[in-house]
């Protein structure tokens, strides 16, 4: 399954961090962010759930970029 | 600007003022005497713009340590601006963080502005649709609008939903679809898209799809998503950056450490201030901005730009092959040709064209065959049914009739066999009608499907611009394939095909081409699908409507002009050299500062230019890539 969703992130480095951290989280199978449109698009594995999986994102999207947001 | 970024303004216009007061009291001579010798008090004033200026990146710097990210940009900064400070270099301390602030804030508004500019072009979503209610007009969200509701749209308005006219005629302008600024007409009965705009008169429409089915919601979704795909040269940046940043952090110790240890064995004086400054300079030059932010900037403009000239690239990796792409398939009809049937000769005939014309048209007016209404077409005038008896359709060859009286027979060679008329071999490409009257031979017709206008300086463009090979595959006769091929100066011809044999042809060719030459194919998305997504490059024309073919497409043109796929390669040729030249330029301004920094030339003034000025120039390089009216 794949979502989309709106992020906040200041700089194209931090989104290329916080694309790479969305991809080790558990229960991503990939992730792309884009710094142009200010978009993260995850596809989760299966029998995930997005809710909880997002929840952990963010998580480790604030450990490499602090100034990140994911509108969940 | 946002509110970030005014709180930033304002924070740089009060350091600069602090400095430059700062500057003033501590000079020799005009400042106060106290201060210009007394090193602490120097500090203590030069820590007060410091830390307006730049405390949140210290900030950041520190928190990234505690999360273990260590080289990131802040805590370069942090390092290069502490270390100076702590070298006796205070006023170039604070510059160098007064700068890089300075130079953050120009990346985040050039940023932001060609964010806004490109989400403008694309700025088709209608916001509402007027229905009528039963006290005037009623404005309601286009979502809500079910199959069938008749939507009332005035001069200026968008279009919101497809559908068919019932009432009105307007020209409407189409140009934030397909890039195409002459103006449409269209009145009763024609289908309308959404997402053009009514210029004239008021128009009533029956809408046939619901909002999120309309060609402006698709349209819409194709470029949200676009770009979820990176090319490779993005890639390639965002690994460089993965090594570059730690890579010059390293150098930077070294340069730091080893001299110094090298000038004390053999006995010099180590001089550690010096080689700790041009280490801090390494720091300062070591930031990967300029590229991380120009690369994807410049694909994204590029995007845009197309999408502003009617055509709509799926992906920043589409661009990138799109632009090295070598190898052109086409498919003939609908894309090369009109994919209708024009009557384009009258041979052999007596009579005067336009009455064999009126004969023939009268014979076959109860036809619904494509070759019989192109006939009638071709006569443009009303057919008189009652001058026509009768009419006997004869399978497979044609048909007789009688008209005013004269016995007509009009038909294939077969037709002309079966009722041993002596007939005229046509040496024109296409379907060749034969028309008898009275049992004599008048003539005959030759209906063709006709070349686009552009087609011809189309392919000629292609050929310019590098296009090694182009091939043109179709389902249609050899001689009518050839005849088309020539015309048009294609090298290859693929004829009679099925459509499976298409995908089979394309396979061949792919596999015969080198690996970096990419295959492009154009269609008109009608039967495509399966080659458009098996080639390296999908390209769907005349999308408009056609689901499918956005769907399988990787670039969509939206109307079905074949100097389109020119301008397409063209806009990313554009779009490539510019992201070449931004990464060439980037790296090679920073290796040399280096260099020159390794060796004591640069100072942290040079070293800041490589970091922001580089920058900016990268970002206003890469919003070029936006402009394509000339390509």
């Amino acid at each position: 399954m794949k979502k989309t969703y709106k992020i906040d992130v200041d700089c194209a480095n931090c989104a290329n961090k916080m694309e790479e951290a969305a991809k080790k989280t558990k229960g991503v199978k990939d992730a792309t962010v884009n710094f142009m449109t200010l978009k993260m698009i995850v596809e989760f594995e299966d029998g995930t759930e997005p809710k909880a999986v997002m929840q952990d994102v963010l998580k480790n999207c604030k450990k490499v970029e602090d100034d990140c947001e994911i509108f969940l | 600007m946002n509110k970030k970024q005014k709180k930033v303004l304002i924070r740089i216009i009060v350091s600069i003022a602090l400095l430059t007061i700062i500057a003033i009291i501590t000079s020799e001579g005009i400042g106060i005497s106290v201060l210009s010798d007394n090193r602490i008090m120097q500090l203590v004033l030069y820590l007060i713009p410091y830390f307006v200026i730049g405390y949140d990146i210290l900030k950041k710097a520190f928190k990234g340590i505690m999360n273990r990210q260590v080289f990131d940009e802040n805590f370069l900064m942090a390092v290069a601006t502490i270390g100076a400070i702590c070298l006796g270099e205070y006023r170039e301390g604070v510059a160098v963080m007064l700068f890089y602030q300075i130079g953050e804030l120009f990346q985040s508004y050039a940023v932001g502005k060609s964010r806004r500019n490109i989400s403008e072009l694309m700025d088709i979503r209608p916001d509402y649709a007027n229905i009528e209610g039963e006290d005037g007009l009623l404005q309601v969200d286009p979502d809500e609008v079910e199959i069938g509701t008749i939507i009332v749209v005035s001069p200026g308005e968008k279009v919101p939903i497809d559908g068919v006219v019932v009432e009105g005629t307007a020209s409407v302008n189409t140009s934030a679809l397909t890039g195409e600024s002459v103006p449409r007409t269209i009145s009763v009965d024609d289908e309308v898209i959404s997402g053009c705009i009514n210029m004239t008169g008021v128009l009533k429409i029956r809408t046939t799809k619901e909002f999120g089915e309309s060609t402006v919601s698709k349209i819409l979704e194709l470029v949200e998503n676009s770009s979820s795909k990176k090319s490779r040269s993005e890639n390639f940046i965002s690994r460089f950056a993965h090594y570059y940043t730690p890579a010059v952090c390293y150098s930077a110790l070294a340069l730091a450490v080893i001299p110094p240890v090298i000038r004390l064995i053999i006995g010099m004086s180590p001089e550690f201030g010096n080689w700790v400054y041009r280490a801090l300079t390494f720091l300062v030059i070591s930031c990967p901005c300029a590229l991380v932010i120009s690369i994807p900037l410049s694909f994204f403009a590029g995007i845009g730009g197309a999408s502003k000239a009617g055509v709509l690239v799926k992906g920043s990796n589409y661009l990138e092959a799109l632009a090295s792409v070598k190898h052109m398939v086409f498919d003939k009809t609908g894309t090369l040709t009109k994919g209708i049937f024009e009557v384009t000769g009258i041979h052999h005939n007596e009579l005067e064209d336009e009455k064999l014309l009126e004969l023939s048209a009268h014979a076959e007016c109860y036809s619904n065959h494509p070759i019989s209404k192109s006939i009638r077409t071709a006569y443009g005038k009303t057919i008189d049914q009652t001058r026509v008896t009768d009419v006997e359709e004869i399978s497979g060859k044609g048909v007789t009739a009688k008209v005013d009286g004269m016995e007509i027979a009009i038909g294939n060679s077969k037709l002309m066999e079966q009722m041993s008329i002596k007939y005229e071999n046509c040496h024109k490409v296409g379907t060749i009608l034969h028309v008898a009257i009275n049992g004599a031979y008048a003539g005959h017709i030759v209906i063709s499907d006709v070349l686009k206008d552009t087609s011809k300086e189309a392919i000629a463009r292609l050929h310019k611009m590098g296009v090694k090979k182009t091939i043109m595959l179709t389902g249609d006769s050899k001689n009518v394939a050839e005849y088309v091929a020539a015309e048009l100066g294609i090298m290859h011809v693929s004829s009679e095909l099925l459509p499976g044999d298409k995908v089979a042809k394309v396979e061949e060719l792919l596999d015969a081409k080198p690996e970096k030459e990419k295959l492009a194919f154009v269609g008109d998305g009608i039967n495509d699908a399966p080659v458009l997504s098996r080639a390296d490059v999908g390209i769907a024309m005349g999308a408009l409507g056609s689901d499918a073919a956005i769907e399988a497409a990787d670039i969509v043109l939206m109307d079905d002009d074949p100097l389109k796929i020119a301008k397409a390669i063209g806009i990313s040729k554009k779009c490539m050299r510019i992201v070449y030249e931004n990464i060439y330029f980037a790296i090679g301004v920073k290796l040399i500062c280096l260099l020159l920094g390794a060796l004591g030339i640069a100072n942290m003034w040079l070293a800041i230019f490589a970091d922001v000025g580089v920058m900016v120039i990268a970002v206003l390089n890469a919003i070029r890539a936006l402009m394509v009216k000339k390509i």
